[in-house]
């Protein structure tokens, strides 16, 4: 009965798939799961000490709602050492509880009612709600295997009205691993002036890549005024519980992201905070055995599916692999329950990323080698009793 | 050639096709590349690392500090090699310090390991004296915590 009172546009929010799927697997014991969108690594201990030795000290009070000034300062770094692109510590970023919260803080500081915003698909599975709560109109592009999947700026050229007032960019992706590369960003930053759009830019995944460095969108030029970068410590030193991200942008934006934050959170966390700070400062070393191990495993599955020919684009970042099951006759979501029940291998169905992602299967790397090697001989059991 | 030795110093089972298809070289290529370390020694040999408490085996470790007074001609190398063709030392170090060298001895029970030391390494004669600390508990070994493993806690499907 209570029900009537949920507001509508809440109400219309759908029920997330992977939902669904994680009620299954519970219930199912012995199951490899290539299900999960986060490391198999425990936090590095290094960073895990320092947030422990920052609780021994006291460190348990608010911060500033922009975060502690010293982690900024060490974002500001990283950014103009890696990417170099120059970001004020003190009015051009935002440390977030985790890139999630600065996605949402983003999308509301922007969208005025029925304002569009165009996000290409498949994509991480909170843009789509998150720009309808705001009030705007999501606008989904959907990606294909022969374009690898990359978006093109004619296909966002194509998907612009009056309305649109904003671009998604999530490289490198979750669910397919695609990366841009300058080019392509540089193709699509035009498209974004002539329009007068802005672009968000979810590049938590950044580190992550296998064939070459990441590029950051603002570091295309023009766009740092006209975009918010968006990033955290989550994949990138194994942090997903510690709830930790920011946002980087010009003054005005990160500005109104910061009105709704002080509000809504005050702020991240100060002993993740503290954490992320060990992480900027000393992580590299593990961060990169991580990288490497997750190339190695990279390979490993990405040609056991082609093996089992089960035709699996090389993603080039993240830590997924997309192989397409359409040769086998079956949706992604037959596929997916099928092989969670007759074999305990759980993945996610490649439509829960938006509907072009069906007939495709998102499995995660972020798992031990021997697992993935098991998982692999599962599937092969199963695709042979089909 | 780094990269396959990160590969199996972790996992000397993993096989030379896994390998090949993790670093993008071919399986032959693989093979011979671990061949040749074999046989130039990079690779010294391939190791289990045992938990001999839990099978219920009884070993005893100790620690033993030498000093050593060197006789012309010979060095420290020397006195080393001798004390190493004990199979009851695991290990023998030189070390900086109060002390020479630092050996590791392995035995049934203390006082196998005592009358060892008493009798094979103290009266060499360029041992001049030995301290002996015996192992109590051991908490980390070549890189292996023996701690009870950190559980993932993580989701079995997450986003």
């Amino acid at each position: 009965m209570s029900g009537k009172f949920v507001a509508t546009n809440v109400r219309n929010i759908p029920p997330s798939g992977i939902r669904k799927f994680f009620d299954l697997v519970l219930e199912m014991e012995g199951v490899i799961s290539l299900g999960v969108g986060e490391p198999d690594f425990v936090t590095p201990w290094h960073i895990r000490e320092a947030c422990i030795y920052s609780l021994e000290k006291g460190f348990t009070s608010y911060t500033s709602n922009y975060g502690l000034l010293e982690l900024r300062e060490w974002i500001s770094k990283s950014y103009k050492k890696d990417y170099g692109v120059d970001y004020s510590p003190r009015s051009q970023i935002l440390v977030t509880t985790g890139v999630s919260e600065a996605a949402d803080l983003a999308f509301r500081a922007v969208i005025n009612p029925g304002d569009e915003v165009i996000i290409p698909e498949p994509c991480y599975v909170s843009y789509k709600p998150s720009v309808s709560l705001a009030g705007g109109k999501p606008v989904p592009v959907p990606t294909y295997r022969e374009n690898e999947f990359r978006v093109t700026s004619d296909q966002i050229e194509k998907s612009i009205t009056k309305k649109t007032k904003a671009l998604v960019l999530s490289y490198p992706n979750n669910p397919t691993g695609a990366i841009l590369r300058r080019k392509d960003l540089e193709e699509i930053a035009d498209v974004v002036n002539e329009n007068d759009l802005m672009v968000i830019s979810d590049e938590v995944y950044g580190k992550l890549t296998y064939d070459g460095a990441h590029t950051c969108f603002s570091s295309i030029s023009g766009m740092k005024e006209r975009s918010i970068i968006l990033n955290g410590f989550s994949k990138s030193h194994a942090m997903t519980g510690l709830r930790i991200g920011f946002a980087i942008g010009s003054e005005e934006l990160i500005a109104s992201m910061t009105k709704i934050h002080q509000y809504a959170m005050l702020c991240a966390p100060i002993t993740a905070q503290m954490g992320a700070i060990e992480a900027l400062k000393n992580g590299n070393g593990e961060m990169e055995k991580m990288i490497k191990e997750y190339n190695r495993r990279r390979r490993l599955i990405v040609d056991g599916f082609n093996k089992l020919g089960l035709d699996c684009f090389e993603p080039m970042g993240a830590f997924y692999a997309f192989p397409s099951i359409k040769s086998t006759g079956l949706t992604s979501e037959e596929f997916a329950r099928r092989l969670l029940k007759e074999e305990k291998v759980a993945v996610v169905p490649g439509d829960v990323f938006g509907e072009c992602g069906a007939g495709h299967l998102r499995c995660s790397y972020a798992t031990s080698r021997e697992q993935l090697i098991e998982a692999l001989s599962r599937i092969e059991a199963f695709l042979n009793k089909l | 050639m780094k990269e396959i030795l990160e590969i199996i110093e972790s996992n000397p089972k993993m096989q030379p096709k896994e390998i090949a298809t993790m670093t993008g070289l071919t399986e032959a290529q693989v093979a011979s590349k671990i061949r040749e370390m074999e046989q130039n020694g990079i690779i010294r040999k391939y190791k289990t690392v045992i938990d001999w408490e839990k099978a219920g085996e009884e070993y005893v470790y100790a620690i033993i500090e030498l000093k050593v007074i060197l006789r012309s001609r010979t060095g420290y190398d020397a006195i080393a090699e001798r004390i190493a063709k004990f199979p009851e030392v695991v290990s023998v170090r030189l070390i900086s310090g109060g002390h020479d060298l630092s050996l590791t001895v392995r035995g049934r029970s203390m006082k196998e390991v005592a009358f060892f030391v008493a009798e094979k390494i103290a009266t060499l004669e360029q041992v001049q004296g030995t301290v002996t600390h015996f192992v109590l508990r051991t908490y980390k070994q070549d890189g292996d915590i023996l701690f009870e493993k950190e559980r993932s806690e993580r989701l079995a499907v997450s986003p």
